[in-house]
């Protein structure tokens, strides 16, 4: 009983909170590769083989410089602010679920840390308080640009928001359950990725998430060419670092949730044909990895292509695009379901 | 665990609400000790919803805290302009109604 | 056991925010310790069987209205109540009325004191609490039995969401 309610919680929270935060730090490496190739250049190619260690160059760096706080900033704020980015997108894999029940070692293990019956608005929850992290970034460096970088930034959080949460609601209306594991189940049952089912769900998903992590098209709070570097100007070092974790973990965060709404999650391609049946050989959590990562690489692909949004356009896309949009696809839904 | 419990803390954290209304000056902080004061009552109602086992109390509070919201976005929005006007956001200087 | 821990912890972190907000004088902080004050409600409310409440509460006042908190406080940019305004004798000695609201406020705590010590089993969890941490169960009843009160609220928030812009609205700032 003491094994099952608490080693095994744990472990599965250790081994989920490595592989992000490991995933994270190669995630930088991944992304200079890929925009370099995007560009026609190679990339880090000094450090390893094919600059494979670039990331512990990049963490010992990171860790090594100087720790400057600025001497009329907020110290206490000043401190927190980066954990207070950085714990949301942590928190938010209590609920991701990587994969089915498993039998391991004579004991059925389930590959999600827990499933909530809220499980989804959990995550919308936990993304609301990431806005904290950097508004209070912003104030608490008593500078300008930081802070007005900061309040863009978290104007463009909460109002893209709006958007996501209403997506969701109408994946709760097509899948009728909260619950993460549940939606997954929803569609292994109903044969069909939502993607097909609520394709405007997905793209309005996958911009809002785009806005929410603060990435390329919608990186103006960020862009080095308007605001000197955003609200983590005034930051260095390891609290540096931390900003930049947040911000992956986030994609991450982003990424494995889109896979579960509308890509089916654990589920193999075509769970009911049966001449497939030989892809039953990969496990589960391999599918979830990998349509993760082809969400990640999307994100990456993303930003080596499109052009930076003004800030204007990108308020008025958000408000005005993409909020009535995604209502209408609750409407609709709606009536989908009640209807057919 | 009985609900007496969760009620003496509501009670409590509604005290500490009224004495942040009656005592400071600033009005950002009075508005936030009336939004502690409607988060002491929701403590009350899931407590008592809980003891009946009716959803009735999670009902209202879901209600209470779109009201409370919604108060809050109108409060702020009246603040900013009496700041606008008076340069000021001392509870003691409001005193254009008087005689 | 862990029951009471839980519900120890919170209520504990509950007080002692609140006390702060109230108590200390930069509101940049205040705003701060009424989202954890939020924080350990969510986490009572999870305690009484409210998953979806507790969520709620996240999303809408921790999320939402205290960072419209927090963007009042940056704008009005006030650093600190000024302390010498307070007065700091101790309320049981200043004269008159305060001294009687003191001696009030001192029977409501002895009074919290006993009511909890003779409570006894009374507020025990009794009833059917199976269906109850279900968002089936609050939707049927929201939208059947009180579905006017949930379209009066969505007027209300419309009425205010109108407001608010007005209200905010600089002159000629076009």
């Amino acid at each position: 009983m003491m094994v099952d309610q608490v080693v095994i919680p744990a472990l599965k929270i250790l081994i989920v909170l490595n592989a992000v935060l490991v995933g994270v730090t190669f995630m930088v490496l991944l992304e200079r590769k890929v925009i370099a190739w995007t560009q026609a250049r190679l990339g880090p190619m000094r450090v390893g083989p094919y600059g494979v260690l670039q990331p512990i160059a990049d963490v010992v760096k990171l860790m090594t410089k100087e720790d400057i706080t600025p001497v009329k900033a907020d110290r206490w704020v000043f401190s927190v602010a980066p954990l207070i980015a950085l714990i949301p997108a942590l928190i938010v894999f209590a609920v991701i679920p990587f994969g089915p029940e498993v039998s391991l070692f004579g004991r059925q293990v389930a590959l999600y840390i827990t499933d909530l019956n809220v499980g989804l608005l959990y995550v919308v929850s936990v993304a609301s308080i990431g806005v904290y992290g950097i508004i209070l970034a912003g104030w608490a460096s008593n500078s300008k640009f930081p802070l007005l970088a900061s309040l863009r930034a978290s104007a463009q959080l909460i109002s893209y928001e709006v958007a996501v949460t209403m997506t969701l609601v109408s994946m709760i209306v097509s899948a009728g359950t909260l619950s993460m594991v549940g939606i997954v189940n929803a569609q292994e049952s109903q044969q069909v990725w939502y993607l097909f089912v609520q394709p405007l769900a997905f793209f309005i998903f996958f911009v809002g998430g785009l806005a929410e992590t603060n990435r390329a098209p919608f990186d103006m709070p960020e862009a080095e060419q308007e605001l000197t570097g955003g609200f983590h100007t005034e930051y260095s070092g390891m609290r540096f670092a931390l900003f930049f974790l947040a911000e992956y973990a986030n994609m991450i965060v982003v990424s494995a949730v889109a896979t579960t709404l509308f890509l089916g999650g654990w589920l193999r391609p075509f769970p009911n044909v049966a001449a497939l049946s030989f892809l039953d050989l990969v496990p589960a959590w391999c599918w979830f990895l990998a349509k993760t990562f082809v969400f990640l690489y999307i994100f990456l692909w993303v930003r080596a292509t499109l052009p930076r949004y003004r800030y204007d356009q990108l308020m008025r896309l958000g408000w005005k695009v993409l909020i009535p949009l995604a209502i209408a696809n609750v409407v609709v839904s709606g009536l989908v379901k009640v209807l057919l | 665990m009985t609900s007496t419990h969760y009620l003496v803390l509501s009670a409590a954290l509604f005290m500490i609400g009224v004495f942040g209304v009656v005592t400071r000056r600033n009005i950002v902080i009075i508005f936030m000790s009336i939004e502690l004061m409607l988060n002491a009552v929701n403590i009350n109602l899931i407590a008592f919803s809980l003891q009946w086992g009716n959803s009735l109390g999670q009902v209202f509070t879901i209600f209470v805290i779109a009201v409370a919201a919604a108060e809050a976005a109108v409060g702020l929005g009246i603040i900013l302009a009496l700041y606008r006007n008076k340069e000021t956001i001392n509870i003691d200087e409001m005193n254009v109604m008087k005689w | 056991m862990g029951e009471w821990l839980l519900f120890y912890a919170f209520s504990l972190v509950a007080i002692l925010a609140s006390a702060l907000v109230i108590g200390q004088r930069n509101p940049m902080y205040s705003v701060l310790l009424l989202v954890a004050s939020f924080g350990a409600s969510a986490g009572l409310y999870v305690q009484l069987d409210a998953p979806f409440v507790a969520v709620t509460q996240i999303i809408v006042y921790a999320g939402a209205v205290m960072v419209l908190f927090l963007y009042v406080v940056m704008l009005l940019n006030q650093p600190r109540e000024d302390a010498s305004e307070w007065d700091r004798t101790h309320p049981l000695r200043r004269p008159g009325l305060a001294r009687l609201g003191a001696i009030l406020a001192a029977l409501l705590v002895v009074e919290l004191g006993w009511a909890l010590v003779r409570s006894g089993t009374l507020g025990a969890f009794t009833g059917d609490t199976s269906s109850l941490a279900s968002v089936r169960t609050i939707g049927q009843v929201m939208f059947s039995d009180y579905v006017f009160a949930f379209e009066a609220t969505s007027v209300l928030i419309l009425a205010a969401l109108v407001g608010g812009v007005y209200l905010a609205h600089r002159e000629g700032s076009r």
